[in-house]
């Protein structure tokens, strides 16, 4: 099995490329407030503070919902629908913070879920909630494998693309397919993160 | 910013690469797949011979990954290097905090060992995949 790439050329113009900004692919600025999060995450987890991870579950967790749900299922099929012209302006924008957004959230929910599954004894095998916390890692595991392995790359490859003094509008076409079906993907497996989170909340 | 819009005007090339992408993935969920079987029996101790052959495997996939993209000719070796560089800072921030979660949960011996592979091949499998997905539309 091999992967092809059509590797193809650059539109003949005239004259040199138009000077566009150059995009900032991982925003320094975010810096900070994702590593105020990590602070916040591991102190709660090494004090066993449990509001602090009741509430970094419950945000991150909620935004994390909120944002694939939203992206997948709203943003994405409206993306489909654009020029490639447009959904490449957009991911300008969209992508680099997204890029900070999406591994805070996603830290702050796991490494909070897992200790509270762990002092609310959740993790029992006796426990009346383990079937469903079983569940909700294999959903998280396959959300990561598609985001980690394929949605985070193809954002990430958009972004140097655009960077390109020409860039080549096709890959940028396939790249954002891949983000566009991907983000569905993960869209609909968050409504089963709300179905098992809901069931686990009022067993 | 304009881009280019229609393929078909273009005088195209194909590149042909191995699929390093689709391993290094691979090793990503087969070390998620052996998490989860860890995780679904804390806090007891885990069986961990299943967790062992899933890491064993992941860490294959990836070391083929590596051995493929180390022969990999006409390819932007100084991308994948920038990009490299950045994912495993991010990475290693997330594997740290897995970590240390299962430090603080008193896991120990082979688990803890198991955990520590599998976390070191997650590390390294995700930076692969996306730095290769960049550097394989990249020119130096």
């Amino acid at each position: 099995m091999t992967d092809t790439v059509r590797d193809v050329a650059p539109t003949p113009f005239e004259g040199p490329p138009p000077e566009r900004p150059k995009i900032q692919i991982v925003p320094l600025k975010g810096l900070p407030i994702s590593a105020a999060a990590v602070v916040l995450v591991t102190v709660s987890i090494a004090t066993n503070w449990q509001w602090a991870l009741m509430f970094c579950h419950v945000a991150g967790g909620g935004l994390w919902t909120g944002i694939d749900l939203f992206v997948g299922l709203v943003i994405g099929p409206i993306l489909g629908r654009l020029s490639v012209q447009a959904r490449a302006e957009f991911a300008a924008k969209f992508m680099p913070k997204m890029v900070i957004i999406m591994p805070t959230v996603v830290m702050m929910t796991l490494a909070t879920g897992f200790q509270i599954a762990r002092k609310l004894g959740n993790l029992y095998a006796t426990s009346p909630n383990h079937p469903w916390l079983i569940a909700s890692f294999c959903v998280v595991g396959i959300m990561a494998v598609i985001a980690l392995g394929i949605l985070e790359p193809a954002n990430i490859a958009v972004l140097f693309e655009m960077n390109k003094p020409v860039p080549n509008g096709e890959l940028i076409g396939r790249l954002m397919k891949r983000f566009i079906y991907t983000a569905g993907i993960t869209g609909l497996m968050q409504v089963a993160t709300l179905i098992i989170m809901t069931r686990v909340a009022t067993q | 910013m304009s881009v280019n819009q229609s393929p078909d005007v273009h005088a195209g090339t194909v590149r042909t690469y191995p699929p390093i992408g689709w391993l290094s993935t691979g090793a990503l969920a087969l070390v998620i797949i052996g998490g989860i079987l860890m995780a679904s029996y804390a806090p007891r101790k885990a069986p961990l011979g299943i967790e062992a052959a899933f890491l064993v495997v992941g860490a294959l996939l990836l070391a083929c990954a590596g051995v493929l993209l180390a022969g990999l000719k006409d390819f932007s070796r100084k991308t994948f290097i920038t990009v490299f560089k950045w994912a495993i800072f991010a990475d290693l921030i997330t594997a740290a905090m897995i970590e240390f979660a299962f430090v603080r949960d008193q896991t120990r011996g082979a688990s803890l060992l198991i955990v520590t592979c599998m976390l070191v091949v997650f590390t390294l499998s995700v930076p692969t995949t996306i730095a290769f997905t960049v550097a394989r539309y990249a020119q130096d």
